[in-house]
């Protein structure tokens, strides 16, 4: 049932957001519902199809998965933070380059998975990013293009 | 039409993708969470398949719904106008029997998702379980319980279609027959599985009185037309929005009874309340597809040519009909299109549709097909083996190759490049080359094989296909509405809804052909039912060919108004005038006007237009096509570890004919997404229920969709035949990858086990039913590999 809410302060993509939620919440619906940030979606929310995954302090997370309360010291990063204004993260421009999306709902998981190991592993190999690739679900693409476009971020971020 | 850059046959990059690569694109869940004072419903459902309702009780003050708040609501029935069918009525919520595990019995509204949960969890429903009946061949025993208790069921216990089709000559050509082959194909049960769920926010203005739904949807108009007649208002007071869609592949075409009652309830509460499904109840009670046995009879020449054709379909439709194409959509289509591309003059089968307690049925990409060219393509290489032939050679022998050809049941094939697409796989494989290697594997005690597919996708099914299903509901045409604005840009609206396909861009290069402007200045308005034409949406493959014949038409329309008022302006005869980069000119002159400038004079200087022509530039085409075929041909490369039944794709082929291919991008990445489906179609993923018809595959730890590392690169070769069935030329992509890989996967798989004598009929081929039929084949051998 309904608990008592706690007032919590989340940092995403840099920009203070002050909420107050129930410890129960997760860190995907208090981005949705109280930050306003729509971008990460729920697929499953038992943690396997990771559209929810965003970055906490650079990691991967499955956000339906961790409280909001465990976030309030750590740096957010949602699909909303990779562009530079007008301009988009090298990750956004291979995707769309390269038809690695079709009904885009998969799309920010696997945006903010893949910009979380090419920027710990720019020089990781073809096999070893297919292996962190199948982290995520995409019913649309049979990720052939998905790989594509991660090899070619991959490449022009190394470049 | 224009003589300048020609866009159609590009890779042009989709319009749709910055908005959602950047996180803006807005799907239902969305809409729901970024509108203040949203209420959100949780369901009640049945936790047994069957029983009847004894009480409904709340906690006191809890809003709760039940089919009494709802009083007078209609029941959903949608019919099929023939003698051999029965219908089902569908309640929007249960309120006296429930029939299917998660049937919606009430409505729970709260002010959050979390505490509309907590307040359904309290509900109690006093059900008293009866016996369910969830298996399709024992709901046809006389003593089985019924599903629809009090229902005429004339054709047999739980049978609620029962169709036939012969020939005179079947018989005969089984006694003629060298070779009979009998074989028995099980489909099980499955979930297309978008990754976004299904959802809907309805929203009540108490100011117009009209309700707003906002749906994840893949047929808008119908969704209106239903909640109308369902709900007995006016459609008038009602408007669909199809927002962003995160994948359908069909479950998001049928009506449910959910988003009626979300409609009912924003009415009564003068409410905005959103349904988000979650995945448990995606998996449980969605709509569920597939679920279909055959049981199939070949007569042959010694020579492998197909004399005769014998089948008994039955499909396990669950509970319910889905709404609008019933529950016929599977049997019927499966016995009109079973023989597919091999010349075929004898043929008897016969389709039922079953009901149990399980969960409806509705169509999943490919329908019925993904099991007809599954049972054809066992029934070809299981022949094959008999008569000791080539799997390639039995297939060339029986391929259509002249066109036109009517199947047996009259269905006409448009011409298509069935033996090109076999030859080209051959090739593509090097098939002596894999023969030899596979060779090899088996002095190594290896199993490797090869499986072939070849098939052809009936689509741009217009009024005449869906008619003759008799269906009340009636399917088919598209209408394409187009304008130009003053400063010279074009809106098509349409009534396809599209939801994930690329459709909006692939458009706009077409209509930017016959216009003779960018596709950036062409905008497709879709998914709104206030502000679009009426039509059927987006599914069977259909949008390319009839919206995209529709956008031709109106398109050419369009250009003939626009030559004329050019024409008009620079004195020379509208014959003479071409539409090219965003001009009018005399051919073979620099003679011109821009289309901004005929744009300006048709809506801000009409006096100039040349009479009687009215002011503006608007015009509509509607096009309704008999339909036509796509074809492919799918080649799998398999591996099996005989002491796990592991199956390893090493290659997966495609060889595909869509004809006219708009946006080759496009079609590949259709290819690709359906391709993959039929794998897991073929190998992974089954919804499995225990005796009391349980679930047990009600999260993806159970449910299995494919990962990154489960899909091989698929190979994909694009043939194009253009015929004269589809006026733009394109025959439609989007469910053949889905309809030919099971085929291919299992033929390589019974190609790998061939030495053990195994022949894969049934599907998912999971590791333990692989395992199993190498047990049983290897009984005194097998050592401890038991």
């Amino acid at each position: 049932m309904s608990q008592e809410r706690v007032e919590l302060t989340l940092t995403v993509n840099g920009e203070r957001h002050d909420v107050r939620v129930e410890p129960r919440k997760t860190l995907a619906d208090t981005l949705r519902e109280d930050c306003g940030l729509t971008g990460t979606h729920l697929g499953c929310e038992h943690g396997v199809c990771g559209a929810c995954t965003v970055l906490v302090d650079d990691e991967p997370v499955r956000s339906c998965l961790m409280f909001a309360v465990q976030c309030g010291s750590q740096a957010i990063r949602t699909v909303e933070g990779l562009a530079d204004g007008d301009r988009l993260h090298p990750i956004q421009q291979a995707f769309w380059e390269h038809h690695g999306l079709q009904c885009g709902f998969c799309t920010p998981g696997f945006l903010m998975l893949a910009t979380s190991v090419l920027e710990s592993r720019p020089d990781i190999g073809d096999e070893e990013l297919r292996e962190v690739l199948a982290s995520n679900l995409c019913r649309c693409t049979g990720y052939q293009n998905i790989i594509t476009s991660v090899h070619a971020a991959r490449d022009q971020m190394r470049s | 039409m224009t003589t300048g850059v020609r866009w159609t046959g590009r890779s042009l990059r989709r319009f749709e993708d910055p908005a959602l690569v950047r996180g803006l694109g807005r799907f239902v869940a969305d809409v729901a969470d970024q509108h203040r004072g949203t209420l959100h419903a949780a369901f009640v459902r049945s936790p047994v398949p069957a029983g009847e309702i004894r009480s409904i009780e709340a906690p006191p003050g809890a809003p709760v719904l039940t089919a009494a708040s709802f009083g007078g609501i209609r029941t959903m029935c949608a019919r099929l106008d023939r003698p051999d069918f029965v219908a089902l009525e569908t309640p929007v919520l249960a309120s006296d029997a429930v029939r299917h595990p998660g049937e919606p019995v009430a409505l729970v509204v709260a002010g959050s998702r979390a505490e509309a949960e907590d307040l359904a969890e309290q509900v109690v429903v006093d059900i008293e379980a009866t016996r369910p009946v969830l298996d399709a061949a024992a709901a046809t025993d006389p003593a089985a319980p019924t599903v629809h208790a009090g229902l005429d069921m004339p054709m047999g216990n739980n049978v609620v279609l029962d169709a036939r089709f012969a020939t005179e000559g079947l018989d005969a050509a089984f006694e003629e027959a060298d070779e009979i082959v009998a074989l028995d194909i099980r489909a099980h049960r499955q979930n297309a599985l978008p990754i976004e769920a299904r959802g809907a926010v309805a929203a009540h203005d108490p100011a117009t009185g009209r309700t707003t739904l906002t749906a994840a949807n893949q047929m808008p108009h119908m969704l209106r037309t239903a909640l109308a007649d369902i709900l007995d208002i006016g459609e008038a007071e009602l408007r669909v929005v199809t927002p962003e869609v995160g994948g359908a592949f069909g479950q998001k075409m049928c009506v449910p009874r959910e988003y009626v009652a979300l409609v009912a309830a924003a009415r009564l509460l003068g409410a905005t309340i959103a349904w988000i499904e979650d995945r448990s109840e995606n998996l449980l009670a969605s709509w569920h597809s597939r679920d279909h046995s055959y049981r199939l009879r070949g007569a042959f020449d010694r020579r492998g040519m197909l004399l005769g054709l014998d089948a008994d379909i039955v499909c396990n439709i669950g509970a319910y009909s889905n709404y609008p194409v019933t529950f016929g959509v599977e049997p019927l289509m499966a016995m009109a299109e079973l023989p597919g591309p091999y010349r075929l003059s004898q043929y008897r089968v016969r389709s039922r549709a079953v009901t149990t307690n399980m969960c409806p049925i509705a169509p999943y990409r490919g329908v019925s097909r993904p099991v007809l060219t599954l049972a054809m393509e066992r029934l070809m290489d299981t022949a094959a083996r008999r008569l000791d032939l080539d799997p390639v050679e039995i297939r060339r022998a029986n391929l259509v190759r002249e066109f036109p050809y009517a199947m047996p049941t009259g269905l006409p094939v448009d011409p298509g490049s069935y033996v090109e697409t076999l030859d080209a796989a051959v090739e593509a494989l090097d098939l002596e080359g894999f023969r030899r290697r596979q060779q090899q594997a088996a002095a190594e005690g290896r199993y490797v094989g090869v499986g072939f597919s070849v098939f052809g996708e009936r689509t741009g099914y217009g009024t005449p296909a869906f008619a003759a299903r008799a269906m009340e509901i009636t399917p088919g045409y598209e209408t394409v509405q187009l304008e130009m604005n003053p400063s010279g840009d074009v809106t098509a609206r349409i009534g396809a809804s599209p939801h994930g396909q690329g459709l909006a861009t692939a458009l706009s290069q077409l209509l930017a052909d016959e216009l003779g402007v960018e596709p950036r200045h062409v905008s497709v308005v879709h998914g709104d039912t206030d502000t679009t034409p009426y039509g059927w949406g987006t599914f069977a493959s259909r949008s390319m060919v009839i919206a995209g014949g529709a956008a031709k038409l109106a398109a050419e329309r369009l250009a003939a108004q626009l030559r004329e008022i050019a024409a008009h302006q620079l004195e020379a005869s509208p014959e003479d005038i071409r539409l090219e980069d965003g001009s009018a000119v005399v051919a073979g002159t620099s003679v011109g006007v821009t289309l901004p400038e005929i744009a300006r004079i048709a809506h801000h200087s009409s006096h100039l237009l040349p009479a009687p022509m009215e002011p503006g530039l608007s015009v509509s085409a509607t096009y309704d096509p008999g339909g036509t075929f796509s074809n492919a041909c799918h080649a799998a490369v398999v591996e099996v570890d005989p002491d796990t039944g592991h199956v390893h794709l090493e290659r997966f082929v495609v060889i595909a004919d869509a004809g006219l291919e708009v946006n080759p991008m496009i079609v590949e990445g259709q290819i690709h997404g359906g391709v993959t489906q039929g794998i897991a179609n073929a190998l992974y993923e089954e919804l499995v229920t225990d005796d009391d018809g349980n679930l047990l595959t009600a999260s993806l730890m159970d449910f299995l969709p494919p990962t990154a590392c489960e899909v091989p690169q698929i190979e994909v070769t694009h043939l194009q035949t253009i015929t004269d069935a589809s006026i733009t030329g394109a025959k439609g992509v989007g469910e053949g990858g889905a309809i030919g890989a099971p085929a291919a996967v299992l033929n390589a798989i019974s190609d790998a086990l061939s030495p053990l004598g195994i022949e894969v009929d049934e599907m998912p081929a999971t590791p333990a039913r692989v395992r199993e039929l190498i047990r049983r084949a290897q009984p005194t051998t097998t050592g401890g590999r038991t």
